[in-house]
């Protein structure tokens, strides 16, 4: 100890210091930043597949070197997860320009997806797919999951994840046939309108509890049928149709028997 | 067993009664009171039916629930809600629906019923309304029917934020909105309802005495009395040969309408029933627990009040001042006080309003056809037309989502609809009432066209017209045209000016409004000349039916003048 108080005051130490802190740093997020680019453990192989697939289907909005421009977001840094999410729900290649990219039958099959995935995680690190077992909805806690989903996300998906309005023909979809690795990478990635919920934000269990909440509404709600479960607005749809329709039918039927 | 013994105790028991309460002539008038015919009387019976399933329904409810805001953690089937602090009232709600035998039906039973009360209560206005049922001498009862469905809109007002979930614990945050908005007293006034900074925890035991005391004790109430009016004012009756306001054409309460209204309590039960057994109504366990952060999306009231919501909707933001230190929030007083104000005194005037316009004061116990009251009826669809588009306003999130519109573009034509479309269907209902009574005009003159065309010896041709038969006459001919009220002039002979003069102006700018355009009926001398002036006339109206089927179908009259048939009758 002496001799290394002895050089404190020697004119490298801060530049020691400086690198020993940098080192620490480095080290620290290393071991404790989320899982991110997923680009080494892809094989070459995928990565140049990828780059084909993008080039040919991609690249005329976000650009060849996918940095993109003008109300088209830059794809460097946006992960593997964002890419499974857009791809893999159809949402990208885009159909056309409108309020928002609708989900539709997806053009690409999962190894074409994963192709794309892997060229886009290499181009520099962000979040990348979840595993089965992160997504798996028997390990979350449904009722926690409830509560989560009630104070962040029912807001706009409705209760159970019937979907809602947002402005200007924008919407958050219903999620009840969304995937649960889809509904992770929305949370992870935050899509379109829909805000990023990070893992500091919503950790990757609590995330796991919002996917066991959803799967479970799926099954269905005591009660009935479940009128798209929209509330009262389609209530009172039904009562006037079912309701006073068939009792005005009856009146009807009640007034023109002869006495 | 003989007959006589059957009816032995059945007999004496009605015997002892008689001796004892002269019960016998009650029972004799009612058997024999008269009612007239027809479906549209029945929709009043559909409220109350639903009333009354709500009464049943609510009992079994008040058994299990708990009105308290006390917390407590949910244990039970529901996995999304196991381990969550939630207040006794929704705890109870939980349990009641999923550990009571039946309690799930009965709860949704309840609450379809409650739905149908407000919507068969509209429907009877809406009937009540456009045959001007409410006439003198049934003014008052109309008023009391007007009560009955701003207590059933309270009722469920109050039934809807017990269940202390996300949706209901919204419902009462807009209403301590709108409690706020009123100027100077309002935080005052929140402070009283909710005991407290909003939602306290005196709210719910609060709106469960209102729900399950106060209102249907007032309501019961209001049914007898409206019941007990119906009773002396003898029902109103659709028009038609030999029906007057001095007499009622129908048949008697017993058996038939005994049969009939007590079959139909049952239908409507039935109906209730099978709603609550297949289809799910406010499941609270979607909604979860309140908590005043959360707002899900299709956050909605029940429809009677969608209006309001929608109202508030529409209403655009920036109508909030801050005047020395106070706020003045028009944004929420005028969509929330102002516009339910205007609509409920429209329908709770209406009646008064009529009255002054047409300076009627004879009883009338014979509907009106919609047709003949030409700015009555114009002016209910212009009502209906607002109150519609209000409470699509109110589901405007929806109707986004569903068709695939822009949420600001539907709100912005809503905004417009709301001014424009209640003065266009207005305008649009007069003018196509005024289009049936001249319809109805040209049949009484000239009869139903009957397709054959018949020619004349001199080579033209004719239309052979059918004349109408007494009742289809009767039905055409029987009613007011009433006609602006004349007002006296301002000064008097010695020239002094008159008090009430300004009053009756404005009343007679208000009468030319409602009769201005009317279609008169036809007169009987009108009827004889359209039968005896004219060669098409004459021969429209009178060609006799036996003459013309004597020549054989669509055979030409060659052989008759216009002149002989003229002479024929």
């Amino acid at each position: 100890m002496k001799a290394l108080a002895a050089r404190r005051h020697h004119r490298l130490t801060p530049v020691v210091l400086l690198l020993l802190a940098l080192l620490v740093t480095g080290g620290l997020y290393a071991a404790l930043a989320p899982t991110s680019a997923s680009a080494d453990t892809a094989a070459v192989d995928d990565i140049a597949a990828g780059e084909k697939l993008f080039l040919a289907n991609c690249a005329t909005c976000h650009g060849v070197d996918a940095e993109g421009r003008d109300e088209v977001p830059s794809l460097i840094g946006v992960g593997s997860a964002a890419v499974n999410f857009q791809v893999g729900t159809g949402r990208m290649p885009m159909q056309m320009n409108g309020p928002q990219a609708v989900a539709k039958p997806a053009q690409f099959d999962q190894e074409q997806t994963n192709q794309l995935a892997a060229y886009v995680a290499s181009l520099g690190p962000g979040p990348s797919t979840p595993t089965a077992e992160q997504v798996d909805p028997a390990l979350g806690d449904i009722s926690e999951g409830a509560a989560i989903f009630r104070t962040n996300c029912a807001m706009c998906h409705n209760a159970v994840g019937a979907g809602g309005a947002l402005s200007e023909g924008k919407f958050a979809p219903s999620l009840w046939e969304t995937t649960e690795t889809h509904i992770y990478e929305a949370m992870l990635t935050g899509p379109q309108s829909m805000p990023v919920f990070n893992d500091a934000t919503i950790t990757p269990e609590e995330k796991r509890d919002v996917i066991a909440f959803l799967v479970d509404q799926r099954e269905g709600s005591a009660g009935g049928l479940s009128l798209g479960s929209l509330g009262p607005v389609s209530e009172g749809l039904w009562i006037w149709i079912i309701g006073i329709g068939s009792l005005i039918g009856c009146a009807v039927w009640i007034g023109a028997k002869s006495s | 067993m003989s007959t006589t013994q059957a009816q032995g105790p059945v007999a004496g028991a009605a015997d002892y009664l008689d001796q004892r309460t002269g019960i016998a002539t009650a029972v004799k008038g009612f058997a024999r009171k008269i009612f007239p015919d027809h479906w549209s009387f029945l929709l009043g019976e559909i409220a109350l039916y639903s009333f009354v399933v709500l009464l049943i329904s609510g009992v079994f409810l008040t058994m299990f629930f708990v009105p308290s805001m006390g917390l407590v953690e949910y244990t039970g089937p529901i996995a999304s809600m196991n381990g969550q602090l939630v207040s006794e009232a929704f705890a109870s709600t939980m349990k009641l629906s999923f550990e009571v035998r039946g309690g799930l039906l009965m709860r949704q039973i309840h609450h379809w019923a409650a739905l149908l009360f407000m919507a068969s209560i509209v429907t009877h206005m809406m009937r009540v309304f456009f045959t001007g049922a409410f006439r003198k001498p049934r003014e008052l009862n109309w008023m009391v029917g007007f009560i009955l469905m701003i207590l059933g809109l309270a009722a469920g007002f109050t039934g809807y934020s017990l269940p202390d979930d996300v949706l209901s614990g919204n419902g009462l945050r807009i209403t301590d909105g709108v409690i706020k908005a009123i100027p100077l007293i309002g935080a005052y006034m929140s402070y009283m309802v909710f005991g407290g900074e909003f939602p306290g925890a005196d709210i719910i035991p609060r709106l469960f005495t209102m729900h399950i005391l106060v209102v249907p004790a007032l309501i019961l109430a209001l049914v007898g009395l409206h019941l007990l009016f119906v009773v002396l004012h003898k029902h109103t009756q659709y028009p038609g040969g030999g029906r007057t306001d001095k007499n009622v054409v129908g048949f008697p309460l017993f058996p038939v309408y005994v049969a009939k209204a007590g079959g139909f309590f049952f239908i409507v039960f039935g109906v209730i029933a099978f709603m609550g057994a297949t289809m799910a109504i406010n499941n609270v366990w979607n909604y979860g627990p309140y908590d005043p952060s959360p707002v899900s999306a299709g956050a909605q009231p029940d429809w009677y009040m969608l209006f309001l919501e929608g109202s508030l909707r529409l209403m655009p933001g920036q109508t909030e001042y801050v005047i020395g230190g106070y706020t003045l929030s028009l944004n929420v007083l005028i969509p929330a006080v102002v516009v339910p104000g205007l609509l409920f005194t429209f329908l709770a005037i209406y009646p008064f309003l009529e009255a002054a316009v047409t300076k009627d004061k004879r009883e009338h116990h014979v509907l009106d056809r919609p047709r003949n009251v030409p700015v009555r009826t114009g002016l209910g669809v212009g009502f209906l037309t607002a109150f519609i588009i209000l409470a699509l306003a109110g589901s405007n999130d929806l109707i986004a989502t569903h068709f695939s519109l822009s949420i600001n573009a539907i709100t912005w034509t809503f905004r417009i609809a709301l001014f424009v479309a209640p003065v266009l269907a207005f305008w649009i209902t007069k003018r196509i009432c005024l289009g049936l009574q001249r319809k109805d005009r040209e049949l009484v003159l000239h009869g139903h066209e009957t397709g054959r065309i018949v020619r004349f010896a001199n080579g033209e041709y004719i239309e052979v017209h059918k004349p109408l038969n007494d009742q289809e006459r009767w039905v055409r001919v029987n009613y007011d045209a009433h006609k602006p009220l004349e007002i006296e002039p301002r000064e008097d002979s010695r020239g002094v000016r008159r008090k009430g003069f300004k009053k009756d102006q404005m009343l007679q700018k208000l009468s030319r409004f409602f009769f201005e355009d009317r279609i008169e009926p036809v007169t009987p001398a009108e009827l004889a000349a359209a039968h005896s002036h004219g060669e098409h006339d004459q021969l429209e109206s009178h060609a006799p039916a036996a003459q013309l089927a004597a020549t054989d179908g669509g055979a030409v009259l060659s052989d008759h003048t216009p002149d002989d048939h003229g002479h024929q009758h």
